[in-house]
């Protein structure tokens, strides 16, 4: 997709992941960007179990046309980008179709409580077949060699928009990273960004 | 998040509908404003205090609801457009204040209530619909259906509350107040707020206005109906009632809030726009009663699309009953036909589900061999219970409480209250909490059950709150318990924050809403005064705060509080604030399944730092997780978690 050019309307993007992993800072840097680009979009996240360890997802809603309601229609969404894989299986179930494109962090983030985690290549392989395109980007294992794991979502934006699914372009999110982060921590973002988008390339 | 304040008149911005909702307060020239948090609705208040020093707005947080509308009413009394937010829960503590306000009317600057609701209960312990509380007293209610309307109807609902001197509400949803998406800012208002003065009391020019009292009540009461009729006859010709669709219908949508959007979309997803329509109704209490008799003349089938209780379903088939023959046609669809349910949240996959049925159309968005897949996939997946975050305190109070009951061994139990605390009740706080009710509960209960030792009743009796919680609620209970010799021990998990929300500042915390220093309501002062033995413990020193417990325990009357002081872990990330330890596992020491702990730490304790590495089967540290509190190296019957400090 270019910048600018939306391929289908609406546009249906999820990022699904784990409270606390950083969805709405993500779905908030795409949401900004694209209203920047004269886009009328509507942002959904879960609320309630955000920092708190539950599955959660933001939904994108992106139009030229008209401001949509926030949530996805089941089987509807267009791509998905997902923090953690069995949390992108589970948006998959319920809004997967032939046609998904899946943007997936493969490392696990495994359920608390002694839930367990089922076997990760079943996982992938369900992830794969659902979906018509799948890449996987190591973001987290990335982010830790940087030093600190909270980087992981700023390469995943990179790795997004470096994949070409969004109709964005890596300048249009330069300026918010620099609004977002002053001072001397915008270096080490602007990095992690690049990251991303060198992970996909 | 932006600064509402200086977002440019006519440009588009990405604003949650709580931003923009706190833009129409501005807008709307609002000089003072006050919330309690309380999530859908936190959000409110910290735009309104981060705007507070570019525009002339007093901004607080009160320590509840009741005082936070009164505080609100107190600048509306003095001439001043005030402002206050809740949740729905908050509602009910305002009410006895509100009850009585519908009677005196409001003062010379208009005040607006913005509720939002929780369909679904995503961050609540009820799911209550709130618009109950506009037609129980009488007073004007609009539902805004997007955040662009939010803004502009909190300004007019300025208009509204002034034009018939009632307070007025606002009510949104979870899904308008956390939705961000498009909206295009107004001017702010550029002239000054008017000079506060509370009216004199003998200025015959304006009687009313002069008191605020509600009795005598027989004089006030038949002026609020008159009032009512007022606002309904300015609800027939509002700005935010439209209808989209042909001029006879084969079905009409009555929808209203975030609804209207999931009835758009389910109509143009099924085709029907040229058979369906919908009325949009922004004003549903009192109901515009011409404009909707108007449209159902048009049609013989009706549709009610609205979250939670049939509100609007039950008001149009009143007004359908007093309209009678004229009606007799009208088939009516929504609640109570079963083709929605009035609890939960909707969506357009609902309203879909709803019209198909109605309309005799088969929908399937998926094929069938993609819908087996996701049927697989579904099974593969599963539940992820949500937990306390790694590093925090209250697993520490609940681990030292569970041990320490244990220890006691008389069957004592925990009244449990609202705050992040309340998972105490499930998995995270061991199961240690046994009721959960309304703000302040745990310890009213605590009160009650402190004294049934006369009937038998000989376990220990605890009751635990939040900081925040325990200004807003929990000190009546306490001087309760007090006054009449109860016997319990309170917990004030003191993490020095209203965490659950958004780490807002409270009486406790030395800052106002708007940053500055403020006197800390100290709380072991305040239970001293009270009368009640305090203790603070560490809750991370187990050893010594299981002691504490027991001690207090075994007092054998009056009222115990142990205040468990520990910053939340999520505060101490924000004041970049380092860990205490760096944690790993001796995977010499770790047993595994041969332990005999039957995996203690992650399947009992279960910080969600700790894992078992898939490879040696052994206990693992999650480096992307652990906080470094050092806790779980504490709990480890093998001393295989090992902390060195940092």
């Amino acid at each position: 997709m270019r910048p600018g050019k939306l391929e289908k309307e609406p546009y249906n993007v999820i990022i699904a992941g784990v409270g606390g992993q950083g969805n709405v800072l993500l779905s908030g840097f795409i949401g900004a960007a694209l209203v920047n680009e004269g886009f009328m979009v509507s942002v959904a996240d879960t609320f309630g179990v955000s920092q708190r360890g539950g599955s959660v997802a933001s939904h994108i809603k992106i139009s030229r046309k008209t401001l949509y309601s926030s949530v996805t229609l089941k089987g509807k969404a267009d791509l998905l980008i997902g923090m953690e894989p069995v949390e992108t299986l589970r948006s998959l179930a319920e809004f997967g179709n032939p046609g998904i494109i899946s943007i997936v962090n493969p490392r696990p983030f495994y359920p608390s409580g002694g839930v367990a985690y089922p076997d990760l290549g079943e996982v992938r392989r369900a992830i794969e077949r659902m979906s018509s395109r799948t890449s996987y980007v190591n973001v987290t294992e990335e982010a830790l060699k940087m030093g600190n794991p909270i980087y992981s979502n700023i390469i995943l934006l990179g790795a997004v928009i470096g994949a070409g699914v969004l109709p964005l372009g890596e300048e249009s999110i330069f300026p918010l990273l620099a609004e977002r982060f002053p001072g001397e921590i915008l270096e080490i973002n602007l990095r992690a960004f690049r990251k991303g988008i060198e992970l996909v390339s | 998040m932006a600064n509402i304040a200086t977002l440019k008149p006519g440009s588009t911005c990405l604003l949650m509908g709580n931003e923009a909702v706190a833009r129409g307060v501005l807008e709307a020239g609002a000089g003072v404003a006050s919330g309690y948090p309380g999530s859908p609705s936190s959000e409110v208040i910290p735009a309104l205090a981060e705007a507070a020093s570019q525009t002339d707005i007093y901004v607080e947080w009160s320590t509840n609801e009741k005082v936070a509308v009164e505080v609100a009413a107190g600048g509306s009394f003095a001439g001043i457009r005030s402002f206050c937010v809740m949740k729905q829960n908050g509602a009910n503590v305002a009410a006895d204040f509100i009850v009585n306000l519908n009677m005196t009317g409001i003062g010379g600057g208009g005040l607006v209530i913005f509720i939002s609701d929780d369909p679904g209960g995503g961050t609540s312990n009820n799911e209550q619909d709130s618009r109950t509380i506009a037609k129980w007293i009488d007073n004007p209610l609009m539902e805004p259906s997007s955040a662009q309307e939010a803004k502009e109807m909190i300004k007019w609902a300025y208009e509204v509350s002034e034009a018939v001197n009632l307070l007025t509400f606002v009510r949104g949803v979870g899904r308008i107040s956390y939705t961000r998406s498009n909206v295009v800012p107004g001017e702010l208002p550029r002239k000054a707020q008017p000079e506060a003065v509370f009216p004199e009391i003998w200025d015959r020019n304006n009687p009313r206005k002069s008191r605020f009292t509600s009795g005598p009540f027989p004089v006030f009461h038949a002026p609020l109906h008159e009032k009512l009729e007022k606002a309904r006859e300015i609800f027939e010709t509002s700005p935010f009632n439209s209808y989209t669709g042909p001029e006879k219908p084969e079905l009409l949508i009555i929808a209203c809030g975030a609804s209207t959007s999931y009835c758009i979309e389910g109509v143009n997803e099924l085709n029907l726009e040229d058979r369906v329509s919908v009325l949009k109704l922004g004003t549903t209490w009192p109901l515009p009663e011409k404009l909707v008799a108007k449209h159902l003349k048009t049609t013989c089938k009706v549709l009610f699309v609205e979250e939670m209780d049939p509100f609007v379903e039950r008001s149009v088939m009143e007004l359908a009953a007093a309209l009678l023959p004229e009606t007799a046609h009208l088939t009516f669809f929504g609640a109570r036909s079963g083709h929605l349910t009035p609890y939960g949240e909707l969506s357009t996959d609902s309203v879909i589900g709803a019209l198909a049925d109605i309309m005799g159309i088969t929908y399937q968005p998926r094929d069938r061999a993609y819908e087996e897949m996701c049927v697989e996939a579904a099974a593969l997946v599963p539940g992820r219970p949500i937990n306390m975050c790694p590093g925090c305190p209250h697993r520490a109070t609940y681990w030292a409480v569970k041990n320490g009951l244990s220890l006691d061994g008389r069957n004592g139990f925990v009244c449990g209250d609202v705050g992040c605390y309340s998972m105490g009740f499930a998995g995270p706080g061991f199961y240690q909490a046994r009721t959960m009710h309304a703000m302040g509960s745990g310890t009213g209960l605590a009160s009650g059950l402190g004294k049934l030792g006369r009937f038998g009743l000989d376990q220990p009796v605890l009751a635990i709150c939040g900081d925040s919680t325990f200004y807003h609620a929990v000190m009546p209970a306490l001087a309760n318990g007090v006054y009449n010799n109860s016997n319990f021990t309170l917990l004030i998990a003191d993490n020095s924050a209203t965490a659950m929300t958004g780490f807002q500042p409270h009486p406790g915390t030395g800052q106002t809403a708007t940053g500055e220093p403020a006197k800390v309501v100290e709380l072991e002062a305040v239970c001293r005064a009270m009368g009640a033995t305090v203790e603070t413990c560490d809750p991370f020193d187990l050893p010594k705060t299981i002691d504490t417990l027991l001690k207090m325990m075994a007092e054998e009357s009056g009222v115990k509080v142990v205040i468990m002081r520990h910053m939340c872990q999520l505060v101490k990330g924000k004041r970049k604030i380092a860990p205490s330890w760096k944690m790993h596992v001796d995977g010499s020491k770790c047993l595994a399944d041969a332990c005999g702990c039957h995996r203690l730490c992650t399947r009992l304790f279960g910080c969600p730092g700790l894992m078992v590495d898939g490879e040696t089967g052994k206990a693992a540290i999650d480096e992307a997780l652990c906080a470094g509190c050092g806790l779980c190296a504490q709990i480890c019957p093998a001393h295989a978690i090992i902390g060195e400090e940092v």
